[in-house]
């Protein structure tokens, strides 16, 4: 099996508007920054909550707070792990009770993560709202969850990949589609 | 940032499927081990502290030989992940024969678990009970063998409390009492050498075999003074008094007077230098009361940490067999 590179979705300039009218949206849904915060789903969406906090602090003056959340002691699809499961820290250093709450991430596929995510987050306390921001919906959706803020809808197949690269992340901003091959 | 610690990174083997000494494992993977125990020591400061990541798995604790606290602490492990626990406790002297090992196994296997904790007083029995059960083994103990979670939750205790030795390199251990009736010891050197450290080993001559010394990165002295000097941490091991009816220690006065850890032998130490005991102490025995209470003494972290190592190694070895 090989990856082959199908189309280029979406380049750095791309992504920065799609962050931004997303930074917008959670301004105007939320109507501010009061008791709001953004929590990364590890690893992409850790970079992307930071890049939404920076983007509504340049528009409103406030920081939101934000944090990490690492979901592996929530998934129920640890089918096959080759080698020791690594498992991060969740760094959320507030108490989420009350709270609006977006949570984060590149791609939203199954809603698997999403679901883990939201146990994770209960687990810590009340939260008043939870959100779900992602930057690509690619459908395939295994449970009833959609998100709150989407960067761009794509549709696709399961024999399809959507690699999301950042700065922080992989040295480059971009989206892109593979496809997966018998070599 | 970018999101990857610098521990992050994956092992490039996978590791062992049981846990029966440390001989497997390589310092990556143990390193690795050790930061899915920091996830799980953050689990157990939350208000809820379960996690769902065992949900389904069930492990077993056979303990042939009394404990209390590594029992418990192994319980607590499986439970806040949710996993089920079966017990089952024996008396030494009924269940020390081979045959009716097996026939204990075989009985509680019935029951289906994917993993057994299991203390004996016979050195292998665990790797034994790897040829009669396909679940994973954790070794909790086995005669004068090896005791690896005592002595992975002693080596994360240091690398948690001693700022900047996290990588034990030049890091000297002082281990001092009777070692050669000690696992606890044996799995402290195996791990805090493979782990960069040195290990300096003290205790009266019948109690210390010539043959550990032998090891890279080992030394041997009859001297406290000379085991404590300089050392990043000095480890007391319990004097099991039933041992001084064998003629192997001279008196109690006699350990007080030339192997106790106390404060004036501290001094000698690292000026941060911890002070561990794998429990239960015999206070101002092998080790002056007043200074188990102290400051440098890490004995109840070393209790606390039991929990999220034991829960990191559940989880890895349960998880990772999946």
């Amino acid at each position: 099996m090989t990856l082959n590179p199908k189309a280029t979705l979406m380049d750095a300039q791309d992504l920065t508007r799609a962050l931004t009218r997303i930074a917008h949206e959670i301004i105007e849904r939320n109507k501010g920054t009061d008791g709001l915060a953004l929590v990364g789903i590890h690893t992409r969406g850790v970079p992307i909550a930071e890049r939404l906090a920076e983007l509504i602090e340049r528009f409103e003056g406030t920081r939101p707070l934000t944090g990490k959340l690492d979901i592996t002691l929530y998934r129920d699809d640890l089918t096959e792990i080759a080698l020791q499961p690594i498992v991060r820290k969740t760094e959320v250093p507030f108490d989420v009770s009350g709270m609006r709450i977006v949570l984060c991430d590149d791609v939203l596929y199954t809603g698997r993560t999403a679901r883990a995510a939201l146990d994770a987050l209960v687990d810590m306390g009340r939260p008043g709202v939870i959100q779900y921001a992602v930057l690509v919906d690619r459908g395939h959706r295994e449970l009833p969850i959609r998100a709150d803020y989407v960067g761009k809808n794509v549709p696709t197949s399961r024999s399809e990949v959507i690699k999301v690269r950042l700065e922080e992340t992989d040295g480059a901003d971009g989206v892109e589609l593979l496809e997966l091959v018998d070599a | 940032m970018g999101a990857a610690t610098p521990a992050a990174g994956s092992p490039p083997t996978k590791h062992p499927r049981h846990l029966l000494d440390l001989a497997g494992w390589t310092a990556e993977q143990v390193h690795a081990l050790f930061d899915t125990s920091d996830v799980m020591a953050q689990v157990m400061t939350r208000t809820i502290k379960k996690v769902p990541a065992l949900q389904g798995f069930t492990v077993g604790t056979l303990f042939f030989e009394d404990s209390t606290r590594t029992r418990l602490s192994f319980e607590r492990a499986a439970r806040a992940q949710s996993a089920d626990v079966i017990s089952f406790a024996a008396g030494g002297s009924s269940v020390s024969k081979g045959e009716s090992l097996k026939d204990t196994l075989k009985t509680i296997d019935a029951m289906k678990s994917d993993l057994y904790v299991v203390r004996h007083p016979a050195a292998g029995a665990p790797l034994q009970l790897t040829r009669w059960t396909d679940a994973a083994i954790v070794n909790a103990g086995d005669g004068r063998r090896a005791h690896p979670t005592q002595a992975l939750l002693d080596a994360y205790t240091f690398r948690t409390s001693f700022p900047g030795y996290a990588g034990f390199e030049g890091v000297e251990l002082a281990i001092v009492g009777d070692v050669a009736h000690s696992r606890v010891a044996r799995s402290n050197v195996e791990l805090w050498t493979k782990l960069g450290a040195r290990v300096r080993l003290c205790g009266p001559r019948t109690l210390l075999p010539d043959e550990l010394g032998e090891r890279p990165g080992v030394t041997l002295t009859h001297r406290v003074e000379e085991a404590v000097e300089g050392a990043h941490a000095v480890m007391a091991l319990r004097l099991q008094t039933e041992r001084m009816a064998g003629g192997l220690l001279p008196s109690l006065a006699e350990v007080r007077e030339r192997y106790q850890v106390n404060r004036a032998r501290m001094r000698l130490a690292h000026p941060d230098a911890l002070v561990m005991h794998p429990g239960p102490m015999n206070r101002d025995v092998e080790i002056e009361g007043v200074l188990a209470d102290d400051p440098r003494s890490v004995v109840e972290r070393q209790v606390a940490n039991g929990v999220p190592v034991r829960m990191a190694v559940l989880y890895t070895l349960l998880v990772g067999s999946r």
